[in-house]
């Protein structure tokens, strides 16, 4: 980030990079914050280095959010991610500069990432009142009785942001868990975290209602041990945990409340994304009622 | 009449007209004196020569000595499954289809002496496991046979692929149709089976095993070792197992989860319950008493999914208790085996002193209890229908599974605090709705966090309709479409493993 604008003499004006919590950025609650710099070791913000109680305070947030945003119908959420993707669009240079301070990218590459980024949101915006038709329905059991199999989200999610794939990485995790009406405390990237904190800045101006999506900026293994371990966080994936041995400990600690885990993978954010991050966080619901019967022979017309 | 309460009429009722023992023939069974593990379709001893007895709980007398696998038994079963992985997941789904139709249809023809062996190993009432269990057990082998040459279609990639053996460790409470929930999605896919049935229930898999020589199933595919808890934890462990289906406990459920950490290994568990069944002002009083009965009292309550809470809204509560403790009085408590027996026997004397020790419990914190006034046979393990009233939702009984036939009752005043009192719990299995009001079903049954809502019925199962839970019942679903994706590895689009 340069401190000098290069068309003239004018000094520019630094952000004070925040956190996300509950539709607001405040400072870590610590005060403390950690150097961070491009690819090459150029300093570029000072980020917020998040605290155990910053964590606790996001899930708060995330459950206070749930119940609104789940209750949400299909079609709004679907308004609201493509509202994301409309402002990021706005936004774009900023993050395509950002981007590439991040990822020691070029101008050209960075764009693309940026465009793929906002795609994506536009290709959940279009998930959200499809998937239930897709991974639910009506099952023909054996008697007279209704029987309908819903997907339901599962609750509040950590997820640990991809480390490399600072931004375009962040949204294909972020986007689908929210799209099905989970709430999310987000752990950005350690070494990468400004694109992310950015993101919060497009999400707090697209009508995704405040604590919908947490991002906290800091140490992944000093904040992922305490998510991983909250008895009121449903699910948690791991895909942003690049050491295998945190990656075990946080899953053996996941199953203190049966945290659904979705495990570290190698994963090509460019590719066609599927769905089975929109699944990994559904539970099914199956409702039955009695049919009762008119007459065994039904109508013949 | 008018000096007698409702429960003594019922009671006199129920002794004017009893009913002559009615028992089902016990020569439908032939139990051998012994049992060894199957591995690799053969029949044989545990490595170490280790044995333990099953009991009928209802006589305690002793049915059948079955082998105690240890760890060198899994590691043969493991080894056994891994070699046959590699014909069976070759083999056209069609040919799979054919064997898994095979063994529906010889459960069907063989479903009499099935469950005389299930009501004697388990202690259910054969009522039970003639109309339920075994109907249920060989319609979901039909049911995913049908699956195996479909897998193209089910959503889950173009050619989704087996992921190779998998270790399935299954509760005593409904021994074969958990081994049917288990086994026959996992052939059907392409997996093969590495079995351990309840260490108080062995007898009806190793009856499974003969069905699937019967079938010519070849060898390998189905492998099942009797043994403890023991004997299952070697079984997850186990480096070579791809995939753990586990049915019991949330405690083991949760230590199971721990040692798949770390690991490639795909798990699903299917756990504990404590299951609300909500009673609102405008229900059919006698129907809604019948879904409460057959809610929790149903195979003893000893039912992962039972209505084990029952929330009453507060100005029917006296009513719905009186009719409830008269339908009680009414059951008729005994010999499995008699075509009568409405309450069969406790499954364990481990079973009934937990069931025993949480009513202590209950009564020690407060809440009043209410047992139907019923003799217990001298022998076995029983326990008559109890009830609770006043009781709070900090109460242990409110919390806790029972896995017995003890019903919680509480009362709400609207549905609001219905549904944060059906909420309030751990657990996320089941819960009912009785109501009139189309309306209010559809929007409580959407704020219950819940895996199966039953709304004016209770513990309907069916093969094609998704089974599991929410939060700490454990995740993944069994039946349908849906309980195929916990044996299925989608091939993804480009490159994206799941």
């Amino acid at each position: 980030m340069s401190t000098v604008d290069s068309s003239s003499s004018r000094l520019s004006v630094l952000k004070t990079y925040k956190l996300y919590v509950g539709g607001k950025f405040p400072r870590s609650e610590s005060g403390r914050v950690y150097e961070v710099s491009d690819s090459k070791n150029k300093w570029l913000a000072n980020a917020p280095l998040s605290s155990r109680k910053d964590a606790r305070d996001a899930v708060v947030a995330a459950r206070k959010a749930f119940g609104g945003w789940s209750g949400a119908t299909a079609y709004n959420r679907g308004q609201v991610l493509y509202r994301v993707a409309e402002m990021l669009e706005g936004r774009r240079d900023q993050f395509v500069r950002e981007v590439a301070d991040a990822e020691g990218l070029s101008k050209s590459k960075a764009a693309a990432v940026v465009d793929a980024a906002v795609d994506r949101w536009v290709w959940y915006a279009g998930w959200t009142d499809k998937i239930a038709q897709v991974v639910g329905g009506a099952n023909p059991v054996a008697g007279p009785f209704f029987n309908l199999s819903t997907p339901e989200p599962t609750g509040v999610v950590t997820v640990v942001a991809p480390q490399e794939s600072s931004f375009l990485g962040l949204v294909s995790v972020l986007a689908p868990v929210i799209a099905t009406g989970n709430t999310a405390v987000v752990i950005a990237s350690e070494q990468a975290p400004l694109p992310a904190l950015s993101l919060g800045e497009v999400l707090a101006t697209s009508d995704v209602p405040g604590g919908v999506v947490n991002i906290l900026s800091g140490r992944t293994a000093e904040l992922a041990a305490p998510l991983a371990a909250h008895q009121d966080v449903n699910a948690i994936d791991l895909t942003g945990v690049t050491d295998d041995a945190l990656a075990k400990e946080l899953e053996i600690a996941a199953a203190d409340n049966l945290k659904r885990v979705l495990r570290p993978q190698p994963v090509d954010f460019a590719a066609d994304p599927g769905t089975h991050r929109l699944t990994a966080f559904l539970e099914t619901k199956t409702v039955w009622h009695p049919t009762g019967s008119l007459g065994a022979s039904g109508s013949a017309y | 009449m008018a000096s007698q309460t409702p429960q003594a009429a019922a009671q006199a009722a129920a002794q004017a007209f009893d009913y002559a023992p009615a028992p089902e023939s016990r020569s439908v069974v032939d139990i051998a004196p012994s049992y060894g593990l199957f591995i690799d379709g053969e029949f044989s001893d545990a490595a170490d020569g280790k044995v333990f007895k099953t009991v009928s709980p209802a006589t305690e007398e002793v049915l059948s000595e079955v082998a105690q696998a240890g760890a060198d038994d899994v590691e043969r079963a493991v080894k056994a499954a891994r070699k046959a992985f590699e014909m069976w997941s070759a083999l056209p789904g069609a040919e799979r289809a054919k064997y898994l139709f095979r063994i529906a249809r010889i459960i069907q023809e063989r479903s009499r002496e099935l469950a005389v062996l299930e009501t004697l190993d388990n202690g259910k009432p054969i009522k039970e496991t003639r109309d339920a269990d075994l109907p249920l057990v060989a319609a979901h082998f039909f049911y995913y046979a049908g699956w195996a040459d479909k897998l193209d279609h089910a959503g889950y990639g173009a050619a989704p692929r087996p992921l190779g053996v998998a270790g399935q460790v299954i509760p005593w409470n409904f021994p074969l149709l958990m081994l049917a929930w288990k086994i026959a999605p996992a052939l059907a896919t392409g997996n093969t089976v590495v079995l351990k049935p309840a260490e108080t229930t062995p007898l009806s898999a190793l009856f499974f095993a003969d069905i699937c020589r019967q079938a010519g199933l070849p060898k390998g595919v189905v492998n099942i070792l009797t043994g403890y808890g023991d004997s299952g934890a070697a079984l997850v462990a186990h480096p070579d197992v791809n995939k753990v289906a586990f049915t019991g406990s949330t405690a083991v459920g949760k230590q199971i989860a721990r040692t798949v950490a770390g690991t490639d290994k795909k798990l699903t568990l299917e756990l504990g319950g404590k299951g609300a069944n909500i009673v609102f002002d405008d229900a059919p009083i006698d129907q809604a008493v019948e879904g409460i009965v057959s809610g929790i009292f149903f195979n003893q309550g000893q039912v992962c999914c039972a209505g084990s809470r029952l929330l009453v809204q507060e100005s029917i509560q006296d009513e719905l208790l009186d009719s409830l403790k008269r339908r009680l009085s009414t059951l008729r408590l005994g010999d499995p085996l008699d075509k009568n027996t409405d309450i069969g026997a406790i499954n364990s004397a481990e079973q009934l002193a937990r069931i025993t020790a949480l009513t202590e419990t209950g009564e020690a914190e407060g809440a009043e209890r209410w047992s139907a006034p019923c003799e217990l046979p001298s022998a076995g393990y029983w326990f008559a229908p109890t009830l609770f009233t006043n009781v709070t939702q900090a109460h242990t009984i409110a919390r806790d599974e029972i896995f017995g036939p003890v019903l919680s009752v509480l009362s709400f005043r609207t549905p609001d605090e219905a549904v944060a009192k059906a909420n309030n719990s751990q657990y996320g299995l089941s819960a009912g709705i009785w109501t009139e009001k189309g309306s209010r079903i559809l929007s409580v049954a959407s704020k219950l966090r819940a895996g199966i809502v039953w709304a004016n019925t209770f513990n309907k199962f069916d093969p094609t309709s998704p089974f599991g839970g929410y939060k700490e019942s454990g995740f993944g679903r069994e039946g349908g479409r849906h309980g195929l994706e916990a044996y299925l590895a989608p091939s993804s689009p480009k490159g994206e493993r799941k």
